[in-house]
């Protein structure tokens, strides 16, 4: 088995290598290069320097997208976290029923974003004139709860599913030397049950944390970034500036944008990895 | 096994010769979503009589650019493609061949219709649409009224004040159909209602485009613009969610009486009976507006691809020349596609079949002057989104009208220089 695998190793890896140099790996090379140049399709391009990337720092509307985007990261990640590991905790106890609640809990996940932003933004919607509160494209408070709103029920099933294996992968003789020992619930919580899922908690932490960042589907169907580009988060930000403007130098400069934003996920998540890495304990 | 492979080889390259050796084709990316089936249609025709092979392919709504974009860097790059205006062709101008000369541009009925760079003819005009407000006069004339008596702004806004107040006992919503600010319909405001005040300030300074508006007339467009929130079938604070379609079935189902658009909306509002529909000016309260006709123009204008075969150049310009003479190609553009085409191959037989077109040939008939289309100078996209939040801010009562003006008027001036 062994000798065959290194045998033909190639067969299994080529294709899968192939598709990330051609669907990642070169695009993103051909960004980077684009993000110095001026454009309006790839083949005719004109060098420009560093100035794509000066008129990124120049432009308040990304600044402004990035507040907005880092505080409803900050938000989604705490919220979707806290809320999925707990309903994990709830549906790992054999209370019946448990496998349907994980079905429904899970569910709306395998609607696609755009599909959901239009969902919810008819329902908030109605809710706002039923209150008498300005609609989600008139009111950036609105809209970012709106977002908040959606993007906790979209996404706690799927952290709560990885919490849920991480937590009947705790053994279950640390459990009983913990009852043993006489620690009562919330010490077994915490001393026993959370460092042994840190790997999840690692796992679910990045993931919402990334996808927060880079959210895009969902920002353009609810809100648009309305009102006037104050719901306005990076990925769409950067869409905006690709196509809303007229002139070639736009399309560089959405391009330099990207490859900023590029570098702040990276940076962001490295980050976060290396925090909650250090609290991982091996078993 | 061998044979086989070597069967399948030979049909490869049997393909890639006969690839290589085809002759002239044509590739047009079709811009109107609602005439897809008719191009493919038309273009099937031309293949059967000629042998050059015609692929339509049609962008999605609203994706045209994205698409053209990334087609246009294809082996097979689109022959046909079209841009918007002036601020459109500032993208494209490498890649639109120069026409002059060719038959497209000696049958323009006017020369107006050719998208011109310097000498250049970079651009034809193919289809001319008119919009107003359409208004329902059956509902109208139960109401006491008659649409041409309706020929200024107050007379108008008289007319909406009364209709809305004895809205119950007419059986309607509001006089005015909802003003959707959702993507579905906002344009109908951001850009083709604001065309009004960019209109008459070309107009008083003799200009057809500017790098800064001043903004003269935008009391006039609030007061259009109060007209449509204030006497219309929903508050206006719900305009935020409002779509295209609301304003379509409340206008259909006789729940409003006036509804701002144009003769491309004749298919959605055709059940309702060409004897009960008539189009009327937009007028925003400026002197001497009675002789104001409908808002006129074009934003459809064809190019061919300058980075094309030459080959596939010519073919591309004999299927149109094709379409715009032949028997075939012009019953389709005029008839099927309900277009009012600018050659003047389209006389007689050929004019359009649609009745909010004879409303708009009416009034140039009874001496009125058009209103022409001058939002394809609008600086960008961008703007109008800008122009659009402020409306909807307005509208809603979380924004003032001083928040319209500066959209409009120094995002002008910071959107066209932001474009240099």
């Amino acid at each position: 088995m062994e000798k065959s695998i290194k045998k033909y190793w190639p067969i299994f890896l080529l294709p899968t290598f192939a598709a990330f140099a051609i669907g990642f790996i070169w695009p993103f090379l051909w960004g980077i290069y684009l993000s110095f140049h001026k454009f309006i399709t790839v083949s005719k391009t004109t060098f420009v320097g560093l100035n794509n990337y000066v008129k990124v720092f120049q432009d308040a509307t990304f600044v402004s997208a990035f507040w907005f985007t880092a505080s409803f990261t900050i938000v989604s990640t705490v919220l979707i976290n806290l809320i999925a590991f707990m309903i994990a905790l709830a549906l790992t106890r054999g209370i019946r029923g448990t496998n349907i609640f994980r079905t429904v809990f899970f569910l709306p996940n395998l609607i696609g974003g755009i599909v959901l932003g239009y969902i919810w933004q008819i329902l908030l919607n109605g809710i706002l004139t039923h209150l008498g509160l300005p609609l989600l494209a008139l009111d950036a408070r609105n809209g970012f709860w709106g977002l908040i709103i959606l993007m906790c029920w979209q996404q706690i099933g799927y952290m709560m599913i990885i919490y849920i294996a991480g937590l009947q992968n705790v053994p279950s003789d640390l459990l009983e030397a913990a009852s043993i020992d006489g620690a009562n619930s919330t010490q077994t919580l915490l001393q026993v049950k959370l460092p042994m899922v840190m790997p999840s908690i690692t796992i679910c932490t990045f993931l919402t944390l990334t996808n927060s960042f880079k959210l895009f589907d969902q920002n353009l169907s609810l809100t648009n970034g309305e009102p006037a580009k104050a719901s306005q988060m990076l990925a769409l930000n950067i869409y905006d500036t690709f196509y809303a403007r007229s002139g070639a130098q736009w399309k560089g400069i959405g391009q330099a944008k990207a490859v900023v934003f590029f570098l702040l996920v990276v940076g962001i998540s490295l980050v976060q990895l290396y925090f909650t890495r250090r609290k991982e304990v091996q078993q | 096994m061998k044979k086989i492979v070597a069967l399948v080889l030979a049909a490869v390259l049997c393909l890639a010769l006969a690839t290589a050796c085809a002759d002239a084709s044509v590739y047009y990316l079709n811009f109107k979503p609602e005439q897809d089936a008719q191009w493919q249609e038309l273009a099937k025709v031309y293949t059967e009589k000629t042998g050059v092979p015609v692929t339509v392919v049609t962008a999605a709504s609203g994706t045209y650019e994205t698409t053209l974009m990334s087609e246009i860097e294809k082996s097979e790059p689109p022959t046909l493609f079209q841009v918007n205006g002036p601020v459109g062709l500032a993208n494209w101008t490498d890649y639109c061949y120069d026409l002059a000369g060719t038959e497209l541009v000696k049958h323009l009925t006017s020369d107006a219709f050719a998208l011109k760079s310097g000498e250049e003819v970079k651009g034809v005009a193919y289809v001319i649409e008119t919009y107003g407000i359409i208004a329902n006069t059956k509902l109208l004339e139960k109401a006491g009224y008659k649409a041409e008596d309706l020929n200024t702004f107050d007379k108008l806004a008289a007319a909406a004040a009364d209709i809305q107040a004895r809205k119950a006992e007419l059986g309607i919503d509001g006089a005015f159909t909802s003003a959707g600010m959702d993507s579905s319909s906002d344009w109908r405001f951001k850009t083709h209602l604001a065309n009004m005040p960019i209109y008459y300030e070309y107009q008083a300074d003799g200009i057809g485009t500017t790098k800064a508006i001043k903004g003269t007339y935008l009391d006039n467009y609030k007061k259009i613009w109060d007209l449509y929130i204030n006497y219309a079938t929903c508050e206006p604070a719900l305009l935020a969610s409002k779509t295209g379609n609301d304003a379509v079935a409340e206008f259909v189902g006789e729940k409003g009486v006036f509804y701002q658009n144009g003769t491309w909306a004749w298919n959605d509002i055709k059940a309702l009976g060409a004897e009960n529909l008539t189009m009327l000016p937009i007028y925003i309260g400026v002197e001497g507006e009675e002789n104001q006709g409908l808002c006129t123009g074009t934003e459809n204008y064809w190019c061919v691809n300058a980075i094309a075969d030459q080959e596939d150049i010519d073919a591309t310009i004999a299927f149109l020349e094709w379409v715009i003479t032949s028997e075939e190609g012009r019953k389709c553009m005029s008839q099927d596609m309900g277009f009012v085409v600018p050659f003047d191959t389209f006389t007689g037989e050929y004019a359009s079949a649609n009745p909010l077109v004879a409303v708009d040939a009416a009034y140039t008939a009874a001496g009125k002057t058009p209103v022409s289309w001058n939002f394809p100078t609008m600086p960008s996209e961008n703007w109008k989104n800008m122009v659009g939040s402020a409306l909807t801010a307005y509208a809603a009562g979380t924004g003032d009208w001083a928040g319209v003006v500066t959209a409009f008027v120094d995002g002008w001036a910071a959107e066209a220089a932001l474009a240099e």
